[in-house]
């Protein structure tokens, strides 16, 4: 069940990106769109509306990049409760650390082990 | 179009340079043009899009709630269940990409593979490939956050700036 | 005062047409199964042409394009006078690094996807003008390398609009002569830079339409012809769009071009069967579809008398992201069989 509803959560969220890229100008680009979900899903999560929507769709809401931008609204709240100011800056970078060292490390390894195609 | 093709005698006040610029130039009303362009030009499929991007992204979400759940099963408690999913999932958008499948699947899925973390990942390893010959550090490290640069350059400052807010509401 | 080689106020009018010698074509592997594949001298494998770079790739297509069009004529590279070669990628590398192993004398050219008609125009200048025995014009794109200077690293998972378009991977080249068998160049109408707003960088067929079409009507009134008199009008790159927005602006001014105007991105690709969108693009289309193709045409007979109309967008990726508009230009050469 939780299987469905992740593909639902996670679906309908693409689905929105995608229509923000073919009905508005060609301005906006991938970049745009990534940027764009991920300061919006932060934004959400701060005013309590995305939480929500990871408790029903799980993967289908933290998979999305919007989920990276939940958790780093999260992890900076949890810490600012915890150790107040300085949490406000460490916070959320703690929090998407994990992600974010994957991407570095497997994005310098595959970089060097393979070439582009075209 | 000024019928300037023959020469009928001298003007009677010598134009200025501007003005014979002007004169020159086969002007087109730009908004008429863009109108012009707009009824010629092909519209994006937007129904046949948005289903290939929900249903592409929708999978790879499913997916992802697969290997949490084996993650959990294995006894991991929700929250490294979902930073492990998360790992796993960036190495899957990677290694793809470095096979040369991402952007295959991505002609078809558009923001259906871009939003996930897998997409990401694709913006990450994609460039970074790219620019290997311009060497290891001006190309690979430095081209590498191209895309991914921004994502976190905005993403820290909105989560810093929650947090600084949630401290001083407190 | 006026010049003698002139006609109208901007065409050219060779006195003693040069002769297009030779053509050479030299083209990537999905150009090679599209539907001109079998017009093409060379088809490549790999877009890597056995090379380490994409960058690399194109500079030896276009060297081999030059040498096997100066082979093609029976001549020697020490035989030609110069080389007008140009390229797509910044500071045009391709055509720089290819004119050093060369050894001909270069003039380096840059009309982005017009750059095979300023040189075949310019050659035709220097060769009438008595400047020049034997000329080579040629210049090359390619799909990868363009890909990552204007737009995506190529394994970036992004979609394409429908308006976008797919850059030539190939290299062409023309060798001209005062005389000899083959069809001549007969008359120039060099292009002027038109901006009409367009700033969408995937949408050059629009932003390059205005530009040609000024050149087609500049042609037409200075030499009194019109598109009765030509077997066949030739665009470079406008693809599906630029070429349906010309035909309209045509028949604005008049000119019913509905039977004989086509345009090579047009023709280049299988835009149904080879996901190119709006048709093929870069300096590379106009020209091989030209020195193939069309050469073809000409030498069967088909064709008699063509005007080629090579479409360049000026644009930069800097100047895009600066949100300026694209400019356009396009250069008309007739080629006629006589």
């Amino acid at each position: 069940m939780s299987i469905v509803m992740a593909f639902l959560i996670g679906g309908l969220i693409c689905l929105v990106g995608q229509l923000i890229m073919d009905l508005t100008p060609y301005k906006v680009t991938p970049a745009h769109i990534l940027v764009g979900f991920v300061t919006g899903g932060a934004i959400l999560s701060a005013l309590g509306l995305y939480g929500p929507l990871v408790k029903i769709g799980g993967a289908g809401a933290t998979i999305p990049i919007s989920g990276f931008g939940h958790n780093l609204a999260q992890g900076t709240l949890e810490a600012v409760q915890a150790k107040g100011l300085l949490g406000a800056f460490s916070g959320g970078i703690t929090a998407g650390a994990a992600g974010i060292a994957a991407a570095v490390i497997f994005g310098f390894t595959m970089a060097v082990l393979f070439n582009p195609r075209g | 179009m000024a019928d300037n093709n023959k020469q009928a005698g001298p003007p009677k006040k010598p134009l200025t340079l501007a003005e014979q610029v002007k004169q020159q130039k086969q002007t087109y009303d730009q908004q008429a043009y863009q109108r012009l362009a707009d009824s010629v030009k092909p519209r994006p499929r937007v129904v046949v899009n948005a289903l290939n991007a929900f249903w592409i992204g929708g999978s790879i979400s499913a997916l992802a709630q697969v290997i949490t759940l084996v993650f959990t099963s294995a006894g991991l408690n929700t929250r490294d269940a979902a930073s492990a999913t998360v790992i796993i999932m960036v190495f899957i958008g990677a290694f793809l990409t470095g096979l040369g499948i991402y952007d295959e699947i991505g002609k078809v899925a558009g923001a259906g593979s871009i939003i996930p973390i897998t997409g990401f990942a694709n913006s990450i390893v994609a460039p970074a490939m790219e620019y290997k010959r311009e060497g290891f550090v001006f190309g690979v490290a430095a081209r590498m956050f191209n895309i991914a640069g921004p994502v976190l350059v905005y993403g820290f400052i909105v989560s810093v700036l929650i947090g600084l807010i949630a401290y001083f509401l407190k | 005062m006026s010049a003698p080689k002139r006609v109208g106020q901007h065409t050219i009018q060779f006195a003693n047409p040069p002769v297009i010698v030779a053509t050479a074509t030299v083209v990537g592997p999905k150009e090679g199964e599209g539907p001109l594949g079998n017009t093409f001298d060379m088809v490549i494998d790999d877009s890597y042409f056995g090379e380490e770079t994409w960058e690399k790739a194109e500079r030896k297509m276009l060297e081999e394009a030059v040498k096997m069009v100066i082979a093609k004529a029976q001549l020697k590279p020490q035989d030609i006078d110069y080389l007008l070669a140009g390229d797509l990628l910044n500071q045009t590398i391709s055509a720089n690094y290819a004119a050093r192993s060369l050894g001909i004398p270069f003039l380096g050219l840059y009309g982005a996807c017009s750059t095979m008609y300023e040189g075949m125009a310019l050659a035709a200048m220097l060769i009438d003008g008595g400047f020049a025995h034997h000329v080579v014009a040629a210049c090359s794109s390619h799909y990868d390398t363009a890909e990552r200077q204007y737009r995506f690293p190529t394994e970036q998972g992004v979609q394409r609009p429908p308006t976008a378009q797919w850059t030539v991977t190939g290299a062409g080249a023309v060798l001209m002569a005062p005389a000899g068998n083959g069809p001549r160049i007969t008359h120039a109408t060099i292009g002027r830079v038109l901006d009409v707003g367009i700033k969408d960088p995937n949408d050059m067929g629009s932003a390059m339409a205005p530009a040609a079409v000024d050149t087609i009507v500049r042609h037409f009134q200075d030499t009194g012809r019109g598109p009765v008199d030509y077997d066949l009008i030739i665009t470079g790159d406008l693809g599906r769009v630029g070429h349906e927005i010309a035909t309209k602006l045509l028949g604005e001014q008049k000119y019913d071009v509905s039977k004989n105007y086509s345009d090579c991105g047009i023709l280049i690709f299988d835009h149904e069967r080879q996901d190119t969108h709006a048709g093929g693009s870069g300096c590379a289309c106009s020209a091989v579809v030209f020195a193939g193709h069309l050469m073809g045409k000409l030498n069967d007979g088909t064709y008699k008398r063509i005007l080629g109309v090579g479409t360049g967008a000026l644009l930069s990726p800097t100047a895009t992201q600066q949100g300026e508009s694209i400019p356009g230009i396009g250069h008309g050469v007739v080629i006629e069989k006589l």
